[in-house]
């Protein structure tokens, strides 16, 4: 092969590489990516997609029930509206009531079944879409991580 | 006292950086060979300053020195003395002074074995290192400071977050950390290369030994990493495509995509342009993974402050140093010609594949890591990418890239014959077929990937033995000779069957993990028993089991294996009492064909009765053997006569080995 025509294989393998990654990580963008809600969004906005997405706040003081089996239900709230979820399996470590939470799941009813909740890592960790879905709602208080 | 005394050395350190990132650069320029002499003792002089900043540091963990605000925030008389010293890196600010322990380590590494450096070139790149080191003190002194004081002293302290009081944890750092700064060698070479405007072997074959170290550690470091998330997190899985676990793993695909390029530089004299690129981009990914986590943009366990002014801080390092760099390649990078020509049939051709693999998967990956930050940054909708969209691309852009990885050693240098390589490979196409359909076959239900990736994995390990097997005739030659070949073969392609040996191992473990996971999660009062995955495990029920600085319960499983008694796991459930903070203690029992893996949870009813959950996770053991593998082939790599050689004696390179007088 002359130097010109090893060049054009290297290129079209190149292309090809970057194009099946372009392709790849377009789809998956469309059908992978996970939107965030706050309670308020989901009862404002009638109709929401039928797929998975995040709902995030924080745990109603009083609302966590065990149902038995390891199913648990409570309410998520952004301090203007809540939106009972439930979800089946072992609560992470820092989950309690007043704790803010990332939970990923469907609303079916009404109810948002989560597969997955999050509250992770330290106590004074807000996660950052509950802390803006609260500012949102007008709840936000800005409290200062305890410094001594 | 003590505490100041270390702050002053950090700064004395900064000034030292200062004179050795211009004189020597200057003296370069002018051929002042007093200037550039100045550049190994201010290396050495940084490091023994840094180093004593550090011990300070460690002094003030150690004694709880209780006046240190660092030490207040992160540390407890009451913690055992193992975390008191893994809590020096346990914060941001003690990260931050490890940074620079280990970049001033490898720049005092420099100036200490590379006697046989040209001059003006080791000045260049010590130059350039210290302007690196320079950002770094900065960022410490300005607006990370570790010394900083508290008065009145507090009584005690707020203790390290529970999660890294673990001993994976303690290690996880500093050999990811011994990563990340590794590549700034590599980094720092190619821009002093950029600066002279050349390229050659014995470059290559000084970059090679500082990106193969790096690069092991930085394997280590993320299997440790990874390894410490499966046992600490208690949810079974041992890689979540987290932001952070991202940041860590780019910089290993561009730097492995590097370990390879830098061999062709080095044997064929080709692709010098594409390799300076590399050695570049790997230590900005680098740096950029440093950025990611430490500035609180994204928030994990490793985000210890959000500080808005270090983020802008190492956001301005990073433009600086990423675009200066890539500017200079832009304007010099032209100027470096390669002689080596190559077939796209060759070994080149398939280690230009690997490249190409490592880098559209590091694209794939950064891009999915990037896109969220930047959609919230211009006001879009929040949204989360998570492991689906992970593993939509970046698993089939490694797939014919794994497939290749068993072709492209048997292929011959600038001309390669696929039809003789493939020929020889019948026997491990032949192995991989029969156990994907054989693995097919027992899984009745189940996702057809498990299969196919256990296949995969059959090709390549297979592939890399039958390379092996042709280097020392192995069959083909009497007894006597393969044994004298095996003895003879040069560490560094042991090294590469090793690697790639692991990570055909790992990917069995990824693949089987992945597919056949058995997760069952229940309430179970004393007595019950609850069947996962052929093992029947009883719960006896729990009891309170304190630690020195924790409270716990400790449930106990006996499991047993048709009938027959086969383990106890007593996972525990701890509550830190400082800041009273749960965490999860899973228990596994490691079996060849998998982890036996149990957690139990909150209390339910009166009976005694817990939320527990039971794991089955096929061949998981085998990620963390076969990157442990990865490592090792890595380290014998490195161990390579000829690399000693090439630091010793440089050019010279066929240099008997006793006659080299220093060895790295």
């Amino acid at each position: 092969m002359k130097r010109k025509h090893k060049r054009l294989v290297f290129v079209a393998v190149g292309l090809v590489f970057l194009g099946a990654a372009a392709a790849l990580i377009l789809s998956a963008m469309r059908e992978n990516i996970v939107f965030f809600m706050s309670p308020t969004d989901i009862v404002q906005k009638g109709s929401l997609p039928d797929r998975r997405f995040r709902i995030g706040g924080l745990v109603e003081q009083g609302s966590v029930e065990k149902a038995g089996g390891g199913l648990v239900r409570f309410r998520v709230t952004d301090l203007a509206n809540a939106v009972p979820v439930t979800y089946k399996g072992i609560l992470p470590d820092l989950f309690r009531e007043g704790q803010g939470i990332v939970a990923q799941g469907r609303l079916v009813g009404g109810t948002f079944e989560a597969d997955e909740v999050l509250a992770k890592h330290d106590e004074n960790y807000m996660p950052p879409e509950v802390a803006d879905a609260l500012k949102k709602s007008g709840q936000w208080k800005e409290t200062k991580p305890k410094a001594p | 006292m003590i505490v100041e005394a270390g702050h002053f050395a950090l700064v004395l350190a900064l000034c030292v950086a200062f004179v050795q990132g211009v004189l020597p650069i200057v003296g370069a320029a002018r051929g002042n060979a007093a200037w550039m002499a100045v550049a190994p003792q201010a290396a050495i002089a940084q490091w023994l300053l840094v180093a004593v900043a550090f011990l300070a540091l460690m002094h003030a963990y150690v004694t709880s020195d209780f006046s240190v605000l660092n030490v207040v925030l992160n540390s407890h008389t009451d913690k055992p003395l193992l975390y008191k010293i893994s809590g020096v890196w346990g914060n941001h600010e003690g990260s931050m002074l490890l940074w620079v322990l280990i970049l001033s380590l490898f720049g005092a590494a420099v100036a200490l074995f590379g006697g046989n450096l040209p001059a003006a070139f080791r000045a260049r790149v010590l130059s350039v290192h210290a302007w690196l080191a320079i950002g770094f003190y900065l960022f410490i002194l300005l607006t990370s400071n570790p010394f900083e004081r508290m008065l009145p002293p507090a009584e005690n302290g707020q203790d390290l977050n529970p999660l890294l009081q673990d001993p994976g944890l303690a290690f996880h750092p500093p050999m990811l950390y011994l990563g990340y700064v590794g590549f700034s060698m590599a980094f720092s070479f190619a821009v002093a290369a950029l600066i002279e405007g050349r390229v050659d072997a014995s470059w290559a074959r000084w970059v090679r030994p500082w990106t193969l170290l790096a690069w092991c550690c930085l394997t280590a470091g993320i299997a440790l990493g990874s390894w410490w998330a499966y046992y600490e997190l208690g949810w079974g899985g041992w890689w979540y495509w987290d932001p952070v676990e991202n940041a860590s793993f780019m910089p290993w695909l561009a730097g492995t995509a590097l370990l390879h390029s830098a061999t062709m530089v080095e044997k064929r004299d080709t692709l010098k342009g594409w390799t300076v690129f590399l050695a570049i981009v790997a230590f900005s990914l680098s740096l950029l993974g440093t950025f990611l986590v430490r500035s609180g943009v994204l928030t994990s366990v490793h985000a210890f402050a959000t500080d808005p002014a270090r983020g802008v801080f190492i956001l301005l390092l990073l433009v600086f140093v990423i675009g200066g760099s890539l500017a200079l390649f832009a304007w010099r990078g032209p100027t470096l010609r390669n002689t080596g020509l190559f077939q796209p049939i060759s070994r080149e051709g398939a280690m230009l594949l690997n490249n190409l693999a490592m880098m559209t998967g590091a694209a794939a990956v950064l891009l999915g890591t990037l896109y969220p930050l930047f959609l919230d940054a211009v006001g879009g909708a929040k949204v989360s990418v998570g492991p689906p969209f992970f593993n939509a691309t970046f698993v089939p852009l490694m797939i014919p890239m794994i497939a290749a990885m068993a072709v492209g050693p048997l292929l011959a240098w600038k001309r390669g014959d696929l039809a003789a390589a493939m020929k020889r490979l019948w026997v491990a196409a032949a192995a991989a077929a029969m156990v994907a359909l054989f693995i097919w076959q027992m899984q009745g239900d189940g996702a057809i990937f498990g299969a196919l990736g256990i296949g995969l994995a059959t090709w390549l390990l297979v592939g890399v033995l039958v390379e092996w097997g042709e280097r020392i005739r192995l069959f083909r030659a009497p007894a006597g000779e393969a044994i004298g070949r095996l003895v003879r073969t040069p560490r560094a392609s042991l090294g590469m069957t090793f690697a790639h040996a692991g990570l055909a191992i790992a990917i069995a473990g990824i693949a089987a993990s992945t597919a056949w996971k058995v997760e069952s999660i229940q309430t179970m009062k004393p007595g019950d028993t609850v069947d996962v995955a052929g093992y029947a495990y009883t719960f006896q029920g729990a009891r309170r089991a304190d630690g020195p600085n924790y409270t716990a319960v400790r449930g106990t499983f006996t499991v047993r294996k048709d009938d027959r008694p086969f383990a106890t796991l007593e996972p525990e459930k701890r509550i830190y009492a400082v800041r009273s903070q749960p965490t999860t203690e899973a228990a596994i029992r490691t079996t060849f064909l998998g982890d036996l893996y149990a957690v139990i949870g909150d209390p339910e009813g009166t009976e005694g009765a817990f939320v527990t959950r039971i794991y089955f996770n096929p061949l998981v053991a085998w990620i963390w053997a076969g990157a442990m593998l990865m490592a090792a082939g890595g380290l014998l790599s490195l161990s390579d006569r000829r690399y000693r050689v090439g630091l010793a004696a440089g050019r010279r390179r066929d240099a008997p080995a006793d006659a080299s007088p220093t060895r790295a």
